[in-house]
């Protein structure tokens, strides 16, 4: 028996301690955000944050995982006030600035660009542009050509962004 | 036709399907509950060619709860309705592959599908996949295509020859064509090798199939429903309305959804039948990556002949494209690559020839480009050469012979309106600025050199020739009772922003908010066949479907309102209408118009002769990279990329500027990075460790501009723009690297291992 902290919920899953995250995700929690593109840590759309730290969810045991916080794609928008969905601003500049295509790669991107959005992984010296090239360059996304991506993720990072997406 | 409508058309309107996407909430088939679904896998040779003498069932495995599926099971011929099958080929443009390789049968590729497996657990299933072994006698294997036209070993008729074309202007007969490439003061001369390419969608190929209403249902991953329902028509032996097939949410295509998901529907509708009950397929990537189609490796020769003053006098092309071990598309592609193989250069002698032969690869296929990139690769080089010989800057060599209104392309056609030449040259030249100092030192400390290339080309939006005539494509647009509209098409959204073009196209011609109108996942039960999601045809042909049948149902739903005397906005009105329950289609379940494509006044075209408008019309572009070589380890960088590409009107400028950058990128990875390795047949590197794509890290600040010169016949002016974004920029980067280096780079992807090679030659 394994116990997770999914999304800020408490989840216990009887699975081999070898199963995978990704699937133990997908198909015993049914949070089918989480995409398989590889299986083998090549793409990054598999990509959750455990314990805050993005990881690609197909290299994780979900032995590893337990007493763990993950976070998926579902876990990454709000709920506001009215009971409406609230976008985290990663989310909302991908939609705005053209970053998601085809989508199957978008939630490993958001996650991992959410976790690059609230750290200071883009804080201090140096070309933002150039960091969220190399920091991002673990999530392979076929459709986008990456500019719009890049576009969408430093709006997401400004101050004004944040204030405004209220995350 | 413009029309007037303005409103959300050439709004950067976000996409309709976004925060679906950004959730994750969008549901691809592999996220879909399917109760009871089993699992289904494939048993595939291992041999490029031989024979397929049996399958050995490992006794000592726990069969119970197996499904194993051979084609010699099947009941072939005896029809859906009497609980068999009908065909066993994938119906495309011939009947020479078959769906399952029947016991006995001739194996012609390495990863052909010899028989099925289906089991309540993934895990089962590949289990039980291993524990079968089938039985295999080698034959000698065709693996290139000189050893393909040699013929020894016949793979597909006495030649070995898919398809070929010849393409004459200005000649009649060879000896009259060498004449005038004879009276050319220089003749520049290469042969371009290109690879194969990995389309690499992100989502994986995946099915499902279960028995519905007597019938069968498909649904999955795909670009084209009704290619995939005419290939369940034939191979279940049934009328087309008792298989249905349906759209689900694609995570990209790139042409690798065109023609092979009718495969998987094939297997999956094969486990279906056996076990009764739903089955889906989803492959693992190493198994996507080594059985299905990929750009077409090529060989081209081309001969440029050359006044002294530099212009053209005669272009001969001769293009060899690897169809692998079935014909598939092969025929369309090389179609579309001699008739864009002469390029958009002024010349009035010109022959193209092509040919598309077997050989015991697994079949290559569809391809954004689709055949363009191939040839455009080999006369960007040459006219780089030639302008070097000349003494000419390659841009300004560019300017003076490229093709403008009133000029002839190679089939004669006429360019009148929308030639976008003069826009892309200012556009390249305006940005273009200085070029990267030769000589320096990167982060690394290592010596670089660095050089700039570029190119210039065109690609002809939708099907060749009298093809949209042929097809007849046809959309919907209908009011529902609540007020609001639908477009009905078979065109797919993969990721390319279809479904909000669409959306924004019927809102403008309504006249209605965007809000009011949906697009429904395509079911060829429920939508009309307005063609396949290819060939840069969706914004120009579909969308101006769309536009047609929207602003007819719009003046319908007016007329009928002021005879009725009733006053409103279009939603108001047609919510009255449909209290009224007059003006119901039954066939639509609603106040709908439905229309049919027409050819734009005074298109010819000669199939005999490969002669007239290839194109109703086509679109433009220019790319300039630079580049640096890091000369201790051969590494290449990508300085820079900008990238001009006239599409006649931007829809959605968002969107448009999402497809220009994802092409450039699979072009500037095509170039550089992305090499399939075959080795004896098989794809020696089929993971994506080994075989990698553009990462974030790999690609420079994009630099994108977009032209829009109109096509007075797309909607509010738009072309294509899906695939002309692929077609040059490898030959810029080509031509950027032997700037650099001063070496000829004529074969592609150019590795460090090629660079290494070529300088230690002492070709600089």
């Amino acid at each position: 028996m394994i116990t997770i902290g999914v999304n800020g919920e408490v989840r216990t899953v009887e699975v081999s301690a070898w199963k995978r995250l990704l699937d133990v995700l997908r198909e015993d929690l049914r949070l089918t955000g989480t995409k398989e593109g590889c299986g083998e840590g090549e793409c990054g759309a598999c990509t959750v944050l455990l314990d805050g730290v993005p990881v690609n969810s197909c290299l994780v045991a979900a032995g590893q995982c337990d007493g763990r916080a993950v976070t998926t794609v579902e876990g990454l928008a709000r709920r506001g006030i009215d009971g409406s969905t609230v976008l985290h601003a990663v989310q909302r500049e991908l939609v705005v600035r053209g970053g998601a295509q085809c989508g199957i790669c978008t939630p490993g991107i958001a996650v991992c660009a959410a976790h690059l959005c609230d750290s200071d992984a883009l804080a201090g010296p140096g070309d933002a542009r150039a960091k969220v090239r190399e920091l991002l360059a673990g999530n392979i996304c076929r459709c986008t050509g990456y500019q719009l991506i890049v576009d969408a993720v430093i709006a997401a990072a400004s101050p004004a962004s944040n204030q405004e997406g209220g995350s | 036709m413009q029309t007037q409508s303005g409103g959300p058309v050439g709004q950067s309107v976000p996409r309709v399907d976004g925060v679906a996407k950004v959730t994750g909430t969008a549901r691809y088939l592999d996220d879909l509950d399917l109760p009871g679904a089993q699992h289904g896998v494939t048993v595939r040779s291992t041999i490029a060619h031989g024979t397929f003498d049996g399958l050995d069932r490992d006794p000592a495995f726990d069969w119970t709860g197996i499904t194993v599926v051979t084609a010699d099971q099947l009941g072939w011929g005896k029809g859906l309705a009497a609980g068999g099958f009908g065909e066993n080929y994938i119906a495309m443009l011939d009947t020479d592959q078959p769906a399952l390789l029947p016991m006995g049968g001739c194996i012609k590729h390495v990863d052909e599908p010899l028989a099925l497996v289906a089991a309540p657990t993934r895990a089962r299933a590949l289990a039980a996949r291993a524990a079968l072994t089938p039985r295999q006698t080698a034959k000698p294997p065709v693996l290139t295509v000189d050893d393909a036209l040699a013929a020894d070993i016949k793979l597909y008729k006495d030649d070995n020859v898919f398809k070929s074309f010849l393409i004459r202007k200005g000649h009649v007969d060879d000896d009259e064509f060498e004449i005038a490439m004879a009276g050319a003061a220089t003749v520049i001369e290469g042969t371009y090798e290109t690879g194969a390419q990995e389309q690499m969608y992100i989502e994986t190929q995946a099915m499902a199939a279960w028995p519905d209403a007597g019938g069968l249902r498909i649904a999955g991953s795909m670009q084209c429903p009704y290619y995939v329902h005419k290939a369940m028509k034939v191979l279940l032996g049934c009328g087309p309305d008792e298989v249905a097939v349906a759209q689900t949410v694609t995570g990209g295509g790139f042409g690798g959804k065109e023609e092979y998901p009718s495969m998987l529907a094939a297997h999956c509708a094969m486990l279906a039948s056996a076990v009764g009950g739903p089955v889906k397929m989803v492959y693992d990537r190493d198994e996507d990556i080594a059985a299905t189609t990929k750009r077409h490796p090529s060989r081209v020769r081309h001969r440029l002949g050359l006044r002294s003053d530099g212009s053209i006098c005669a272009i001969d092309v001769d293009v060899i494209m690897d169809g692998g071990a079935y014909l598939t598309l092969s025929p369309v592609v090389l179609s579309r690559g001699v008739l864009h193989a002469a390029g958009p250069y002024r010349c009035d002698v010109t022959r193209v020839r092509g040919r598309a032969v077997a050989t015991n690869h697994p079949p290559h296929g569809a391809f954004r480009g689709f055949g363009a990139p191939q040839t455009t690769f080999a006369y960007e080089r040459q006219i780089d050469k030639a302008a070097s010989h000349h003494g000419v800057a390659p841009w300004e060599f560019r300017d003076r012979h490229a093709l403008r209104a009133g000029d002839t392309t190679a089939t004669g056609q006429l360019l009148e309106a929308s030639v976008g030449t003069d826009d892309i040259i200012r556009a390249i030249r305006d940005v273009a600025g200085a070029a990267p100092a030769r000589d320096g030192i990167n982060r690394h400390g290592a010596p670089v050199k660095r050089g700039r290339g570029f190119a210039f080309y065109f690609h002809g939006a939708g099907f060749t020739g009298s093809g949209e005539q042929r097809l007849a494509g046809r959309a919907t647009v209908r009011a529902t009772a609540d007020g609001r509209f639908e477009v009905l098409a078979s065109s797919t959204d993969m990721g390319q922003g279809a479904i909000t073009i669409f959306t924004q196209i019927a809102a403008g011609a309504l006249g209605v908010a965007p809000e009011l109108v949906r697009v429904p996942d395509p079911a060829t039960d429920e939508v009309p066949d307005s063609g396949p999601t290819v060939a840069s045809r969706t914004c120009m042909v579909v969308g101006g479907l769309v536009e047609r049948a929207a602003r007819t149902l719009r003046l319908r739903i007016e007329a009928w309102a002021d005879t009725a005397g009733v006053k409103g906005d279009l939603g108001a009105l047609a919510a009255a209408m449909f209290g009224r329950k007059a003006e119901l289609d039954p066939q639509h379940g609603g106040i709908a118009e439905t229309v049919q494509y027409e050819p734009p006044p005074g298109i010819h075209w000669d199939d005999a002769t490969y002669t007239g408008q290839a194109y109703p019309c086509y679109g433009w572009a220019g790319c300039l990279v630079d580049v640096e070589v890091d000369l201790d380890t051969r590494e290449v960088a990508l300085l820079r990329c900008v990238h001009a590409v006239d599409v006649g009107k931007a829809i959605n400028p968002v969107i448009v500027k999402g497809q220009i950058e994802g092409g450039t990128v699979q072009a500037l990875g095509w170039a550089v990075l992305e090499n399939i390795v075959y080795k004896d047949g098989r794809v020696a590197n089929a993971n994506m460790t080994n075989c990698i794509v553009p990462t974030f890290a790999d690609i420079p600040e994009l630099e994108t501009v977009i032209v829009e010169c109109p096509y007075p016949f797309g909607p509010s002016g738009a072309k294509g723009v899906g695939e002309i974004p692929m077609d040059g920029p490898a030959a810029a980067v080509a031509n950027a690297l032997g700037d650099a280096l001063g070496v000829a780079f004529d074969r592609i992807p150019v590795m460090p291992e090629d660079i290494a090679r070529a300088l230690r030659r002492g070709d600089a």
